[in-house]
């Protein structure tokens, strides 16, 4: 197997793993922030306004880590530089 | 697929010896335009009397909202100062993903150029804001504490912030926009519109979270200031009424 075979299959998987793995971490997180913000408004619906402001602010930073694993996928399947550097030698040779 | 498919940087319409005029410029000074010229039309004919017309009815709306978000988010500061910088990213970022459902429309938060320089505006406004509330050394005298051993962490979390900042706003809105671009041609039927709606809810969250969190930020360099006074003030209160 030639190394730019190699390069585009390693990186079609370490996508599927990435965003796969990035995804389970950032769910339980997700998950669990929403199950606590929604007993702390029944325990007292006057606060909800702020619970739910501090909500959607920490399920931000939480799913950032979701968006980060995203973000390197697709780096990894359509800007890898791995690949244009295969492709730049190919072209050159 | 291209690089030009992961950001509109790369469609270039113009180029003027080393600088290119591509996507992301040409649309961000669409936006600017399209805000400029309504916020002229509608505040060239302001009226005071119970008659307004709907665009400045909306307009009210949505500064005063604007300036009770600060002033909640910030602890009761006056959003004053705070206004027209939080309120431009605020419209700006809103705008641009709302017209994300534009065919056609390339929103330029989809780019890591554009989300990086609004990053670094919220980085700097955080020190200048902060400066001017506390001073130049009542400012950096808030990097050693709790103790000097966290200065480098201090200063690594300000730099981490900026960088989520910029990387979670380019990453959510490029997402929407690739996977409704890829559903386009995998289903090409209803589903790709239930997926822009889902875009819909998410740009709007996404800017009404990066003004937040830049609030938050800037709040966080200008607030223990207010606090100290506020202690001083309710010492005095309490001195004076005891006396």
């Amino acid at each position: 197997m030639d190394s730019m075979s190699l390069i585009g299959m390693i990186s079609i998987f370490t996508a599927g793993i990435t965003i796969g793995l990035g995804a389970i971490g950032p769910a339980l997180g997700e998950g669990r922030a929403v199950a606590s913000a929604l007993s702390a408004i029944a325990q007292q619906p006057d606060e909800a306004s702020t619970i739910t402001r501090t909500l959607f602010v920490g399920l931000a930073m939480i799913e950032s880590t979701a968006i980060y694993c995203f973000v390197v996928s697709m780096i990894v399947l359509f800007a890898n530089p791995f690949w244009n550097a295969v492709q730049a030698a190919g072209a050159g040779g | 697929m291209q690089l030009q498919d992961i950001s509109p940087d790369q469609v270039v319409y113009y180029t003027i010896g080393p600088f290119h005029l591509n996507a992301t410029i040409v649309f961000t000074w669409g936006i600017m335009a399209l805000l400029v010229i309504v916020s002229l039309l509608v505040t060239s004919r302001l009226t005071t009397g119970g008659k307004m017309g709907r665009l400045q009815n909306l307009l009210e709306i949505i500064v005063k909202g604007m300036r009770d978000q600060i002033r909640e988010v910030s602890g009761g500061q006056e959003p004053g100062i705070y206004l027209p910088f939080i309120g431009t990213l605020f419209l700006f970022i809103l705008v641009s993903n709302i017209l994300a459902v534009v065919p056609g429309f390339e929103p330029p938060t989809a780019s890591l150029s554009t989300t990086a320089a609004l990053a670094i505006c919220v980085f700097l406004s955080v020190f200048i804001y902060g400066i001017a509330k506390q001073g130049l050394l009542g400012y950096f005298v808030h990097y050693l504490k709790p103790t000097p051993i966290m200065l480098p962490f201090n200063v690594i979390g300000e730099f981490s912030r900026t960088l989520a900042l910029a990387v979670r706003l380019f990453g959510n809105m490029m997402s929407g926009v690739k996977i409704a671009g890829i559903l386009m041609a995998v289903v090409p039927l209803i589903f790709p519109v239930v997926m822009q709606v889902l875009g819909l809810l998410t740009g709007v969250i996404q800017a009404y979270i990066f003004a937040v969190l830049a609030m938050v930020y800037i709040a966080s360099a200008t607030r223990t200031h207010v606090e100290a006074q506020q202690k001083a003030d309710a010492h005095e209160q309490g001195e004076s009424d005891n006396g």
